[in-house]
């Protein structure tokens, strides 16, 4: 489904992704650990399509197409979803109103009839269970004046909504409480199908408990440094990364 | 005295005989002295600080003229589309700045509540006129506020007794018709407003033609202790039309005066407001959006004033300039010596569409007391890069995420208005003006 080669990425000349290769299967979830600053969101920037990085090398593809050639809202509409590390907060746009705008111009670029109130209605309705999503959510402006936890709520239920082939989640567990972190995590694992493949990008274990990855990857200083399954997660956690930058 | 100005003076000596109140000896004695003041400073220039900004070559270059008949040349059906859906409303029309008793609608009135033209209130009221009329708007200001005392061909006086809190808003409605080439209007709105009384009053401005007019309006209020009152302003006139006009505010103690000013049409329109906040624990709140391409200019000038302790003002406003228009804001905040423990709080932020698009913005602090809260902010930029991206991550395409965030950015100042008929419109009327925000029409409120 997504196959990067030997990634290189610079922002003002700095270079912060310096060779990533990293291929992502049908299906499958692939967690991303490592320090702060290492590029983990950089990579999850640079796959959704955000400007001001300048790709010095390597290559991107998504289903057979060359995802760096495309717009950000052209890959979203080819099924990638982000959630943000820190979700950005929109005044004076409704939240609902934009999931709608969002939902139909996903169903336009498939050729599909776009939803009335109605039929996005029950949508929503359909959708909020999975992660407990408050109604006063949905009326106010989006993100605007949610807290932490509510921000990455609403970044799960908008994935839940969007329904993504590939979803990428850059910290969604960060600054949850416990309470939280399970509805997250669940609504999260029940989105999870043979169908759609996941990048979860965390620095904790505990989201880890919840959706169990397939393989899990430590980037460092803009580098994978070491693969493995689910067992290096619990690994890491155990004996932090400076553990591995010595072996490497 | 310039020929522009001559020609004023003679259309005010052949209408002195129908002016309304031409029988009061001290509105004739005020009349003169500003027709006096007019003659002598003459409409403001471009060497005048508030006025540097903003030439009014284009009104001095014609000759505009007062409607002499009453406008029944308008039905009752073609105000339809200018009245606020589902609003329930004390209505009174004015039709090319004159009062049309058969348009307006102003309903069962409550106790304590005066609303009339200000022929009838001349007539009917004198007394209370003679007291309040002309004092806060300062006719020597400029030739405009002159213009306007020395006229007064029309407008409205609304009244609250003590502790009369009305219901329903109070809607002014303006027509202009376009039937006549340049005319005029010099309107004149006098509210008072008594201690522990509430209201919500509109002033409307619309035009059923792409014409060119002349409205010269000054709105004076004056709220007694604890009063509170919603000022809304929608101008809305034709793109060919001027508009300049004058919202004077006096506020007693414990007082609230809260206006909305949302400034869409004219290709020139100047708005000032000014408020004085006389006594203690007053609150001024002060909300604006201003929207122009083409090659129209508006102009905002503000002047609050904090002249005694534990007052606080709000301003807010907004604006969206795309072509080749231009705006200015100018928000002066002026905190007197003995005004200790006073929030002051302002922000402009501007939205540049276009690269020929221009705003001079110039938020302005004065403060003499040590002990105040004040911020002030003026922000003048293309839309935010995180929240286009946001939205584009989305599936939203560029223009599409663009209209959106246009919209949102205007939308919240809308939606501190209280009164929901109006944000629909203004929504409705945003999503046809903002490019490409046409997709977006179900996105207005229920
Ligand atoms: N736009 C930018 N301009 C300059 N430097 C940047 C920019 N974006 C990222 N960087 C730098 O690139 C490096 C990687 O940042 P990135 O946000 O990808 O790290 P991260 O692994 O997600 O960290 P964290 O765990 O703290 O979220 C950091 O040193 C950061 O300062
Ligand atoms: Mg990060």
């Amino acid at each position: 489904m997504l196959e990067i080669k030997d990634l290189h990425v610079s922002v003002d000349g700095n270079e912060i992704l310096k060779g990533i290769n990293l291929s992502v299967g049908t299906g499958e979830v692939h967690a991303i650990m490592g320090p702060n600053g290492s590029g983990k969101s950089t990579l999850s920037y640079i796959l959704s399509g955000k400007d001001g990085y300048d790709v010095t090398a390597g290559s991107v593809t998504y289903e057979g197409k060359d995802l760096l050639e495309m717009e950000t809202d052209e890959r979203a509409c080819e099924g990638i979803f982000l959630a943000f590390q820190y979700p950005v907060e929109i005044p004076g746009v409704n939240n609902t109103y934009f999931l709608k705008a969002a939902v139909n111009a996903k169903r336009k670029y498939q050729g599909l009839e776009e939803l009335d109130a109605m039929g996005f209605m029950k949508l929503m309705k359909e959708k909020m269970p999975i992660v407990e999503m408050k109604q006063d959510l949905l009326t106010r402006s989006v993100n605007v004046g949610f807290s932490g936890g509510e921000k990455k709520r609403n970044e799960i239920f908008q994935m839940a909504v969007l329904e993504p082939k590939l979803a990428l989640l850059d910290e969604t567990d960060s600054g949850l409480d416990i309470d939280a972190l399970r509805i997250v995590a669940n609504g999260v694992n029940s989105l999870r199908n043979e169908e759609r493949s996941m990048v979860v990008v965390t620095h904790y274990q505990r989201l880890l408990d919840y959706i169990e990855p397939d393989f899990v990857h430590v980037l460092s200083d803009g580098k994978i440094i070491k693969s493995g399954d689910k067992s290096l997660a619990l690994e890491l956690e155990d004996k932090g990364y400076s553990w591995l930058d010595k072996s490497a | 005295m310039s020929e522009v100005i001559e020609h004023y003076v003679s259309e005010h000596a052949s209408l002195k005989d129908v002016l309304p109140g031409n029988d009061l000896s001290w509105l004739n004695e005020s009349r003169d002295a500003a027709l006096q003041q007019l003659s002598t400073q003459g409409f403001p220039t471009l060497r005048a600080e508030d006025w540097k900004y903003t030439s009014i070559r284009p009104i001095e270059k014609r000759q505009f003229k007062l409607a002499q008949e009453v406008g029944h040349s308008v039905d009752a059906t073609s105000i339809n589309g200018y009245l606020y859906k589902d609003l329930d409303c004390h209505l009174m029309v004015f039709v090319d700045g004159r009062f049309s008793a058969p348009l307006s609608n102003l309903g069962d009135l409550a106790r304590g509540i005066t609303i009339k033209d200000l022929s009838t209130a001349l007539r009917e009221d004198s007394d209370v006129l003679k007291t309040h009329l002309c004092s806060a708007a300062d006719m020597t200001r400029n030739g405009f506020a002159a213009m306007n005392a020395a006229f007064m061909s029309d407008g409205a006086f609304i009244e609250l007794d003590k502790n009369c809190v009305v219901d329903l808003p109070i809607h002014l409605m303006f027509l202009s018709t376009g039937q006549h080439e340049e005319l005029t209007s010099q309107s004149r709105i006098l509210i008072l407003a008594g201690d522990n009384s509430q209201a919500k009053i509109i002033e409307s401005y619309h035009a059923q033609q792409d014409s060119v007019y002349f409205n010269n309006i000054t709105t004076e209020v004056k709220l007694g202790r604890n009063a509170n009152l919603e000022h809304y302003k929608v101008q809305e006139e034709s793109k060919k039309a001027f508009h300049v006009a004058t919202l004077q505010v006096d506020q007693q103690r414990d007082s609230t005066f809260t206006s909305h000013s949302v400034s869409l049409g004219a290709q020139l329109a100047r708005n000032d407001i000014n408020s004085w906040m006389g006594d203690e624990g007053a609150t001024c709140n002060l909300y604006g959006l201003y929207v122009a391409d083409g090659r129209q200019h508006t102009d905002f000038h503000t002047r609050i004033d904090h002249a005694k302790p534990h007052c606080s003002s709000n301003e807010y406003y907004k604006g969206i300039l795309d072509g080749h228009s231009r705006a200015v804001f100018n928000g002066q905040v002026h905190v007197h010596p003995d005004a200790q423990k006073s929030d002051a709080q302002q922000a402009n932020n501007n939205l540049l569409l276009s690269k020929d698009a221009e705003i001079d913005t110039k938020p302005q602090l004065e403060i003499y007391a040590d002990d105040v809260t004040a911020a002030h902010g003026a922000t003048v930029g293309q839309l935010d890069e995180n929240m286009m991206f946001y939205l584009r991550s989305r599936g939203i395409d560029y223009n599409s995420a663009h209209a959106l965030l246009v919209y949102g950015f205007a939308h919240s100042v809308i939606e501190k208005m209280s009164l929901a008929p109006l944000r629909k419109h203004l929504e409705s009327a945003l999503v046809s003006r903002i490019p490409n925000a046409g997709q977006f029409s179900d996105m207005v409120e229920d």
